[in-house]
């Protein structure tokens, strides 16, 4: 660990410690990396984190379980439908409830056009953070096309808070499967188009490739989950290992990477969204009749256990644990946030690089501050 | 819907519940039935003086570790029961407990494709080793630990605040800390406004 | 003519007045320029761009000025205020005395030496050391790092830049600016077909030494903030990007005139072509004519008065250019803005299509690619030229 006052005679000719953020245009909301440089190259860093702690995990214990859902929104805001599935499944398990087929097909839906939303969003910053700014407008205009989606359904765009505890608080709209086959339809050619801009593109090759390598081993051992494990070999999905929602019946393959480098974590990410275009068809397609809603007793009032749920949320495994002592009130709510572990990899990643590095694989690891610091 | 939960809610207040998950008045509890199975009996065999209790609830297993013996048992896991992934690492407070804290592992292993979650009561004084020689994913989440209730982990690589500010004064998730209070002194100090609220 | 200066004054006057000009005019042709990239930004990324300010957003670079003239100068505690001062000065001053060996047409040009592209280029390297200055002055973190990548970065690929422009130099056979144009006249061709390595190296360089994407390392905002100015704020901000835009300009009009002709139109020799010559009226007239179309879509009455009245200046221009002494004077300054123009679009298409390359990777193209190769024209330009 490195020393945390950057010293006022900054001009030594040895070392560097520079302060990246938390007001810093690539570090992604208020993260705050301390550099300790030689010249251009990483010593080290120190993550400090904490900027947008709003103590969800206290407020938990003083919402009803009910009451709860909301904040879980305002964790992951670019995934707020993936918060809003892990937190209601947990319950859920908790107290044992059958959720329609309906619902869970709904569910599956929504989340992996969100999992597109948050990997769309990836996409654009990252491209800018390393330099190809064109992108990101591209992104943007998809990502539009799904949130009319969400809006149209539940409202929201952002903080959807689109299910409820048992089930779906609403009924799809006239043109729900329409919408959504539309955007199945016109975005795998859009994707094209930005892999047109990158994939190939040889500056951006040599500014990802053996970039911020994480082999698998060390991928486990650190932690990480979802995209930036899968990157770096190990074929771990929560959807297939232990399949919720109506995962189960869905037909989807799970990319993998060899390298564990920030273009590997590129390319996984983009083939990632061309498998969640291929779930939200079958899920509109097959979609069931039938009720929305499971039997949930009118006063959410779990008996006294615990238990830890957890999805693949676009980030990686989103947690939660849930204490319950009988009562309307959780009595511990932890969430194992993928950003937050997932970004303690981050100093083994850049360490021996050069500053530009270090905002790439802050982009590569896709974090989002108000999960990472909740 | 909304008004009733109110009601039974009451005015906000922190909540005090009587007795933890072991509040044996809950209604039509599923009562954590006893676990065994070839994981349990493995870890009996290897830990044979270690007092080690399984339980099962809602088709999830947990273990309940000894303090004193946590890193031979998390050793063993890893090396021997190919536990090689530590999801998260948690606590919770329940101060009605002989033992205060209940640190909380959630092991996955990739190879059986299983959860398990390990129990670790603490008292409010003592402290446990830390598991970083283990998984170094446990670094950071033994801080957040450390930074909400205030548990010391032994042999810590950094064992300092990690959401909060360093000079913080509380553990804000145990439960005598109220959700309105803070650290009223650093507020004023380094946000100069009288209070965060 | 009835009205003459004495002889002694008299070779100054003209000069004199082409540098009011100049000075007078460029802050508002670079303001232009960067509405033109804002604009070609927005088409590239499926936007509008600048709408508000101005019927298509045309009066936005006037409001930009106004707006960095009027903000809060300010300057950091620790900084070496003197040099803090100095720095941008440096900068606008070296781009904008740069200007003055732009042969802009074959009237009109302050000055034309025969050293005049070795000026220019001793000239522009000083404008270096106002990055320097600026990003050592500030006493932070951020602008000194910028500092360093440009001194770098800036004086590795001069050499590069240097290369190129002797193989250019070689088939000119001449330092002056004025005449490279009139060699290219002479040998019937552009020097781009002579040495197209050598444009390709040049252009490359010519990014890298006036800052563009993708050798932007120098003011990366993902990475380093905004590089050297990243503490400059309001009219000294406004020096830098004034001195940034100026160097642009005059790297490409470098480009021009080396390789791309100057002020002469295409085919200069034929006789065929010469209609060409009435390419300027012509040009005032389409633009007249989009601009009367622009006004009757507008709705709001003042966007249509405006865009109507501009529609009415360029119809005035284009009758002006049929007086035949004004076109004669008109033709080369065309062409040469028309070139000029081209390039600078160039960059701007570059800058938003590829990702920026990092700073060690910037080096070694710099180093273990462009300069050997930029030697190595040179050596087979002097070969050819021996044995042909």
């Amino acid at each position: 660990m490195i020393e945390t006052s950057p010293t006022s005679t900054f001009l030594d000719a040895n070392e560097l410690v520079i302060n990246m953020g938390p007001q810093h245009p690539s570090t992604h909301g208020v993260l705050r990396v301390i550099l300790k440089l030689d010249g251009e190259k990483i010593l080290g860093t120190e993550c400090v984190i904490g900027y947008l702690h709003r103590g969800v995990e206290k407020i938990a214990e003083n919402r009803t379980y009910m009451q709860f859902a909301p904040y879980v929104d305002r964790m992951d805001y670019v995934a707020a439908v993936s918060n809003g599935l892990g937190y209601c499944e947990a319950v859920e398990k908790l107290m044992a409830i059958e959720v329609p087929p309906r619902a869970k097909y709904v569910r599956t839906v929504l989340t992996e056009l969100n999992r597109i939303t948050s990997h769309l969003l990836w996409l654009g910053t990252h491209a800018l953070d390393i330099g190809a700014i064109t992108p990101l407008f591209y992104c943007f205009r998809e990502r539009e096309e799904i949130l009319k989606i969400f809006e149209n359904y539940c409202g929201a765009r952002l903080t959807t808070h689109a299910f409820r505890i048992g089930g779906l608080q609403y009924e799809t709209y006239n043109g729900f499967e329409e919408q959504v086959r539309a955007v199945c339809d016109t975005f795998p050619g859009r994707l094209d188009e930005y892999e047109m801009l990158l994939t190939n593109n040889r500056i951006w090759l040599e500014r990802t490739k053996s970039v911020g390598i994480l082999k698998a081993d060390e991928a486990i051992d650190f932690g990480v989950t979802g995209p930036v494990l899968r990157a770096s070999g190990v074929k771990w999905d929560i959807r297939k290992a232990m399949p919720y929602a109506a995962y189960e019946e869905m037909d989807f393959d799970i990319p993998t990477g060899e390298n564990g480098d920030t273009y590997d974590r590129y390319l996984v990410r983009m083939e990632e969204m061309r498998q969640s275009l291929r779930i939200a068809r079958q899920g509109v397609d097959r979609l069931p009749a039938g009720p929305i809603i499971g039997k949930v007793p009118k006063v959410i009032k779990p008996p006294v256990g615990e238990v830890y749920h957890s999805i693949e949320a676009p980030k990686g495994e989103l947690g939660y644990y849930i204490v319950s002592d009988g009562s309307t009130q959780p009595y511990r709510v932890r969430v194992r946030p993928p950003s937050f572990v997932n970004l303690q990899a981050l100093d083994r990643m850049v360490r021996g690089l050069l500053i530009a590095d270090v905002v790439a694989v802050i982009g590569t690891i896709d974090i989002v501050l108000g999960e990472v610091d909740r | 819907m909304a008004d009733e939960q109110k009601k039974e809610e009451g005015a906000g207040a922190p909540a005090a519940p009587a007795g933890g998950h072991a509040n044996p008045a809950a209604p039509a509890a599923p009562a954590m039935e006893p676990w065994d199975s070839e994981v349990v009996q493995s870890l009996r065999k290897s830990f044979p003086g270690v007092d080690l209790e399984a339980f099962s609830f809602r088709g999830q297993n947990l273990i309940i570790v000894p303090r004193e013996s946590i890193l031979p048992v998390a050793h063993f896991f890893k090396s021997e029961l190919k536990f090689d992934f530590l999801s998260d690492l948690t606590a919770a407070d329940y101060p009605q407990k002989e033992k205060r804290f209940e640190v909380v592992y959630q092991l996955y292993s990739f190879k059986r494709n299983e959860r398990v979650r390990l129990k670790v009561p603490v008292g409010e004084t003592e402290s446990l080793e830390s598991v970083v020689p283990v998984w170094i994913t446990a670094d950071w989440m033994e801080r957040e630990v450390y930074d909400m209730f205030g548990i010391h982990f032994d042999h810590h690589p950094n064992l300092k605040r990690i959401l909060l500010p360093d000079e913080w004064q509380g553990f804000p998730l145990r439960k005598d800390y109220g959700i309105l209070q803070q650290d009223v002194k650093w507020v004023q100090e380094n946000l100069h406004i009288q209070s965060g609220q | 003519m009835p009205f003459s200066f004495p002889p002694s004054i008299e070779p100054f006057v003209l000069p004199a007045l082409y540098i009011v000009i100049l000075v007078a005019v460029f802050p508002l042709i670079a303001g232009y320029i960067v509405l033109l990239e804002r604009k070609v930004m927005a088409d590239i990324q499926v936007r509008l761009g600048p709408m508000r300010v101005g019927p298509h957003g045309l009066l936005q670079p006037i409001a930009d000025a106004v707006k960095l003239l009027i903000k809060e100068d300010i300057i950091p505690a620790k900084a070496d205020r003197m040099v803090f001062w100095l720095a941008p000065v440096i900068s606008v001053v070296t781009a904008l005395v740069a200007l003055s060996l732009v042969p802009f047409s074959k009237y009109f040009f302050v000055a034309d030496t025969n050293v005049g592209l070795l000026f220019l280029l001793s000239i522009t390297s000083v404008g270096i050391l106002g990055i320097i200055l600026g990003g050592w002055s500030s006493n932070s973190h951020y602008p000194l790092l910028g500092a360093l990548r440009s001194t770098a970065q800036l004086v590795s690929y001069e050499v590069a830049l240097g290369f190129a422009l002797i193989g250019g130099l070689m088939v000119a056979g001449t330092l002056s600016m004025q005449q490279m144009v009139h060699a290219q006249l002479e040998q019937q061709m552009w020097f781009i077909f002579y040495q197209p390595v050598a444009f390709v190296i040049y252009f490359i360089a010519a990014l890298a030494e006036t800052n563009r994407t993708p050798f932007d390392m120098p003011e990366a905002e993902s990475e380093i903030v905004a590089g050297y100015h990243t503490e400059y704020s309001g009219f000294r901000f406004a020096l830098y990007f004034l001195a940034e835009y100026a160097n642009m300009v005059v790297v490409s009009s470098i480009a021009v005139t080396l390789f791309l002709g100057g002020w002469l139109r295409p085919f200069p020799n034929v006789r065929l072509l010469d209609f060409l010559n009435y390419a300027p009226i012509l040009a005032m007239f389409v633009l007249a004519f989009f601009v009367f179309l622009g006004a009757s879509r507008e709705r709001r009455p003042i966007d249509k008065m405006g865009l109507a009245g501009l529609g009415a200046v360029c119809a005035l221009i284009g009758l002006l250019f049929l007086v035949p002494a004004v076109l004669d004077w008109v033709q080369g300054l065309f062409w040469f803005v028309l070139k000029v123009f081209l390039v600078l679009y160039t960059f701007i298409w570059i800058r938003f299509t590829v990702p920026r390359y990092r700073y060690d990777q910037l080096m070694r193209i710099g180093w273990r690619w462009l300069i050997p190769l930029a030697m190595a024209n040179v050596i087979v330009t002097a070969i050819v030229m021996i044995l042909f």
